[in-house]
């Protein structure tokens, strides 16, 4: 079995999706000859032609706004925006038609388009180009929010994506685009869209978390292993819907909850699943909630995001806290 | 220096308002049977207006934008069309609705609050109406795309008002549809107003049409309130972009009679002058000129057809008042394909909502 970068993972995903289903359509800016600006769809074009993959004018409100066009005609349109600083000319798009369509039609339209976008800090890059602006998605009714965390799961969560009959945003950490590789069988099996993952199992605290910070969260409970502390992993994965099944029965297993996220803090996604946990598991627990998160500030330029991200020592700094509450 | 571009906006018109041929009318519009049909959909899209207004007024419509005064801006549209193309309206366009076959009864079940009017049983593959202002043009050039990518001769037909060509919507969706050469007709029902900014404050271009040429393709006005012109112009628009020679956008030049909607008060912002000017330039009248004069309608064949209209109106305002409500958890039957079981405990919930005993429920 080859090892692939969850990189790899999103472009094997989309050749076998086009290869599979001739509706599928890739289409965003450079995402053609150029093969996106992180590669991700590096040689789809010439694979399946200009018709299938095709470079768009720089315009996100119209990117996205023809993919509905496209979806509401039977195609399955797979939309990349650039950067997720970027998604918000389209958010209007995913807000008042993508995620809607179906429902003001009763059903006589749909709009089964695939919305991707890198997200998140990490990589020195410019301004706007590294912000965790999920929950503003996962807000949206009618929409999916799908975040994968590994080259697996990246293949098998995209996959599903498209498939899916409903228009999906998904949102990929590109700052562990190339971070490791992990054997990926390009066997075309789809991933559930509502099941959050055990990464690793645990009986004394659950850390949850999505894309990218689950590197901190799993480097976090190698450490408290070490203390001999047994930390439960969740891959949140789908933040819409969210499997709050899975969330609860770990917190009522463990008692104490972390929750991290690189995202601002208030009114994060945090603060969903925390309330969630709160209303349905609360006697349960022996500590109160944590959170970990990115700062109410705005996200800084590279020189200080370092700072701003949450790490392995915040984690367990909170997770002591959580261990030991005063 | 050297001049690299020039342009120019042609501007179209057959009866003036008093129902005298400007020029000689096209011949496959000018017969009888046609222009009376024409006539005829004008009549019912006014029937239909008046009865929406009417039911609004007694509480039984909600919030309704009327399209008084542009019922040839719509009906020439609708009938330019073929069965096949697919409409993408804005919220003022219920005259073309009504010539594509949505029914009266839906178009009031939408007005009403009830999304069962946006699941068409005629033209099942049009867009439900835009109430984002320019939201739908780029959803227009995706449909534009499908057809072109398929090799369908079938055309996406995308009709704003003047202030959506303020947005950035518009041109981003006029942009891919030059650039790319999509079967895709933007028809600017231009009513003078966007709620209470007029025209010439909405922008410095001397025409709404020209906009287009920006975007690589011909822009042109017409007599909106002349429904053989628009019929005309917008065909044409609508052959030349199915025989693949690209976009086109009409803008038809009329004025919005009535109020923005039933809750706007116009006259804080224009003067009952000149609306009273602008009923000179009714396009029913001038249709009903010509047809009295050059074939013979009389104020009988008026009647009747204003009667027929009426009753038919009448009797879909009887059908969506006699529609039974839409189940509660309808609410969550169409936010997907399958309710995600994340849901499931919000639509028990909204099944089992406690009834309030002080007040409604």
């Amino acid at each position: 079995m080859a090892e692939h970068t969850l990189l790899e993972a999103v472009n094997l995903a989309l050749r076998r999706a086009m290869a599979d289903d001739e509706r599928v359509l890739v289409l965003g800016e450079d995402v053609g000859v150029d093969g996106g600006v992180f590669r991700a769809t590096d040689g789809l074009q010439q694979a399946y032609g200009a018709n299938r993959v095709l470079d768009t004018p720089l315009a996100e409100t119209a990117i996205a706004g023809i993919a509905i066009g496209l979806a509401a005609q039977g195609f399955r349109p797979v939309a990349e925006i650039q950067f997720m600083g970027f998604i918000y000319p389209a958010i209007d798009q995913l807000i008042s038609h993508a995620s809607r369509l179906r429902t003001r039609t009763r059903g006589r339209l749909s709009c089964p388009m695939v919305l991707r976008a890198p997200y998140g800090g990490g990589v020195h890059a410019p301004e706007h180009h590294s912000e965790s602006t999920e929950a503003m998605l996962a807000h949206i009714p009618g929409l999916r929010v799908v975040i994968p965390s590994s080259p697996r799961r990246a293949y098998g969560l995209l996959l599903a994506a498209i498939q899916d009959p409903d228009p999906v945003v998904f949102l990929e950490p590109k700052r562990i685009y190339r971070a490791f590789r992990e054997a990926l069988d390009d066997d075309g099996v789809a991933l559930p869209l509502d099941r959050a993952e055990i990464l690793r199992a645990g009986t004394d605290l659950t850390i949850i978390g999505w894309g990218a910070m689950l590197r901190e969260c799993l480097s976090a409970a190698e450490a408290l292993a070490a203390d001999g502390v047994s930390a439960e992993v969740i891959d949140v994965a789908t933040l819409k819907p969210l499997d709050s099944a899975t969330l609860l029965a770990s917190a009522r297993r463990t008692g104490r909850v972390l929750i991290v996220h690189e995202a601002a803090r208030t009114a994060g996604y945090g603060a969903e699943i925390a309330a969630r946990i709160a209303e349905e598991a609360m006697f349960e627990l022996e500590a109160p909630i944590v959170r970990v998160t990115g700062y109410d500030t705005v996200m800084p330029l590279p020189g200080l995001e370092q700072k701003y991200m949450p790490n392995r020592a915040r984690i367990l700094a909170a997770a002591h806290r959580v261990l030991n509450p005063s | 220096m050297t001049q690299v571009a020039t342009f120019a906006v042609e501007h179209s018109a057959y009866l003036d308002a008093d129902g005298k041929a400007l020029q000689p009318l096209p011949e496959a519009l000018a017969q009888p049977d046609t222009l009376r049909a024409l006539y005829r959909w004008m009549t019912l899209a006014r029937a239909f207006d008046a009865k929406a207004i009417e039911l609004q007024r007694t509480g039984r419509l909600g919030t309704y934008a009327s399209c008084l005064g542009q019922e040839a801006a719509g009906v020439g549209v609708g009938y330019a069309m073929q069965p096949e193309d697919v409409l993408l309206p804005s919220f003022r366009e219920q005259a073309v609705q009504l010539v594509r076959g949505v029914t009266a009864t839906e178009l009031l079940l939408y007005w009403g609050g009830d999304e069962r009017g946006s699941d068409f049983h005629g033209p099942r593959q049009d867009f439900p109406i835009s109430i984002t202002v320019g939201g739908h043009a780029p959803h227009a050039a995706g449909v534009a795309l499908a057809f072109k990518l398929r090799a369908e001769a079938r055309v996406a037909v995308c009709a704003i008002g003047d202030g959506a060509t303020s947005k950035g919507d518009l041109y981003e969706a006029m942009n891919v549809a030059g650039a790319w050469q999509l079967p895709l007709v933007f028809v600017v029902n231009n009513n003078q107003w966007a709620i209470s900014m007029p025209r010439a404050e909405q922008s410095a271009a001397r025409t709404l049409a020209q906009k287009a040429i920006a975007a690589g393709f011909t822009g042109e006005q017409v007599d909106g309130n002349d429904v053989v012109a628009v019929t005309d112009v917008v065909g044409k628009a609508i052959a030349h972009a199915r025989a693949g020679g690209g976009p086109r956008l009409v803008e038809c030049l009329t004025y919005r009679l009535s109020d923005h909607t039933t809750v706007d008060d116009a006259s804080r912002y224009r003067s009952d002058e000149e609306v009273s000017r602008h009923w000179h330039e009714d396009p029913l009248k001038r249709l009903r000129l010509w047809l009295e004069r050059e074939h013979g309608w009389s104020a009988e064949d008026d009647d009747a057809c204003r009667a027929e209209c009426e009753a038919s109106i009448t009797a879909a305002a009887d059908a969506y008042l006699a529609t039974p409500p839409q189940a509660p958890e309808s609410l969550f039957d169409y936010l997907y394909e399958t309710l995600p079981d994340d849901l499931r405990a919000q639509r028990d919930a909204l099944l089992a909502e406690p009834r309030d005993e002080h007040g409604h429920g």
